[in-house]
């Protein structure tokens, strides 16, 4: 989204530093009971903490636990 | 479905001061029966003269309401017809400049990072992190009565019946990635085609839930100064292009201080009794805003800084004004609450 896109590709994911992957594009996701999810809104977080109480999707509760992605840096 | 925002409101507007009392009158006539408006002039000095601090101003910031408002109508000036008055934005101006003022003398505005996304967005995380310690979201979800998750719904009202329509003074005004950001949030907070998911309209819908008037403007009298700076802050930020950077990290703060109570909120209607009618407004932005704050972060605040580096500093000063009214809205809330009293306005 926030460079050009010209791979023509239907869904974009991008992973955020410490945080959720954005997901722009439409995806059905399939839930751990076999059901679908259909996103309500076009652009979704999708938790890689683990810790969201409304998995698949993100609910910030990430930045409670300090979830780091990377390794910190060396200085 | 409520259609917030073209209601004529039920109440008149009534004045808190001689500067809204002159706004008042004005607003009556007709611009091209008047003199100049000396009297508004007059008022405006007056007000300034007078006032010390001018968040908790009663006049000055319903006075600033009552002008923002004749860019999106639905209260007073039907016809739309004060909206460019070169006396009443020359008064705006001036009282915006005397706001302005004090808030840059009293933010408190972080170390700059570098002007780069990554470290701009890693320092407004840093700044908008949940804080331990008494809040009004905790307080909703553990010991609101009804009467005051009422009253919270009611101070809601100002912004959230026109949620997002502040920040969209900005679309226009940033070029680029993050103009596209900014969309991106918006277009969501805009139910993205869908009437019934417009933000304002699922709050309308939890307004009348908790048995309360829906209708734009219903409760102004009750609103007190604090709760319409906060709105004021945004509008100011929004509207004036030299403010732009301002307005992106108001944004970003704003979204990344919103998921976690509104979890707190849905928890404390749930706990009240109420249903998904009601809590569909806080569980919807549980969701949204975890989505919206990294955009928000990143490809809005963070790209504007890599965009236009002199605006990186601006960026944190809108972050940062954000969360100091906010919680002084907030803490007024909660403290007249453990103090016993409503925090709506006393008349
Ligand atoms: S990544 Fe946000 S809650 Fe897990």
């Amino acid at each position: 989204m926030s460079g050009d896109d010209r791979s023509g590709a239907a869904v974009r994911i991008s992973p955020y530093p410490d945080g959720p992957l954005i997901v722009r594009g439409d995806v059905v996701i399939t839930g751990p009971d076999g059901e679908d999810i259909v996103p309500t809104r076009r652009t979704v977080a999708l938790c890689r903490c683990g810790i969201s109480a409304i998995k698949p999707f993100c609910d910030g509760t990430h930045k409670l636990m300090n979830f780091r992605t990377e390794a910190p840096a060396e200085d | 479905m409520t259609d917030t925002g073209t209601h004529t409101p039920s109440a008149r507007l009534h004045a808190r001061g001689s500067l809204s009392d002159s706004l008042l009158h004005i607003l009556e006539g007709h611009p091209d029966a008047v003199e100049p408006l000396t009297t508004w002039h007059d008022a405006v000095d007056d007000a300034l003269a007078r006032a010390t601090d001018l968040i908790t101003d009663e006049d000055i910031q319903f006075t600033l309401f009552v002008l923002y408002t004749l860019h999106t109508g639905g209260l007073t000036d039907p016809d739309g017809i004060w909206e460019w008055n070169g006396d009443l934005l020359a008064g705006r101006a001036r009282l915006e400049a005397a706001f302005e003022r004090q808030l840059r003398a009293t933010v408190p505005v972080p170390d700059l990072p570098r002007g780069e996304r990554a470290a701009v967005a890693a320092t407004l995380f840093e700044l908008t992190q949940p804080s331990p310690g008494p809040s009004l979201a905790r307080f909703l979800a553990k010991k609101a009565t009804l009467d005051q998750a009422r009253e919270f719904l009611i101070q809601r009202s100002v912004y959230t019946l026109r949620e997002a329509d502040p920040h969209s003074w900005a679309i226009p005004r940033l070029h680029g990635r993050s103009k596209v950001a900014l969309v991106e949030i918006q277009s969501d907070e805009y139910g993205a085609g869908r009437a019934d998911r417009q933000h304002a309209a699922i709050f309308a819908r939890t307004v009348e839930g908790a048995g309360l008037d829906a209708t734009y403007g219903a409760y102004l009298d009750d609103i007190p100064a604090v709760t319409f700076a906060s709105l004021n802050l945004m509008s100011m930020f929004g509207l004036n292009r030299r403010l732009r950077g301002a307005i992106a990290g108001h944004l970003a703060a704003f979204e990344m201080t919103s998921s976690i109570p509104n979890r707190s909120y849905a928890d404390g209607f749930r706990r009240l009794g109420f249903g998904d009618d009601v809590t569909e407004y806080f569980d919807e932005h549980v969701e949204a805003d975890a989505v919206h704050e990294q955009i928000a972060a990143h490809d809005l605040a963070g790209a504007l800084a890599e965009d236009e580096p002199a605006l990186l500093a601006d960026i944190l000063f809108g972050a940062s004004a954000c969360l100091m009214v906010d919680e002084l809205m907030a803490d007024h809330i909660r403290e007249s609450w453990e103090a016993g009293r409503s925090s709506l306005r006393t008349r």
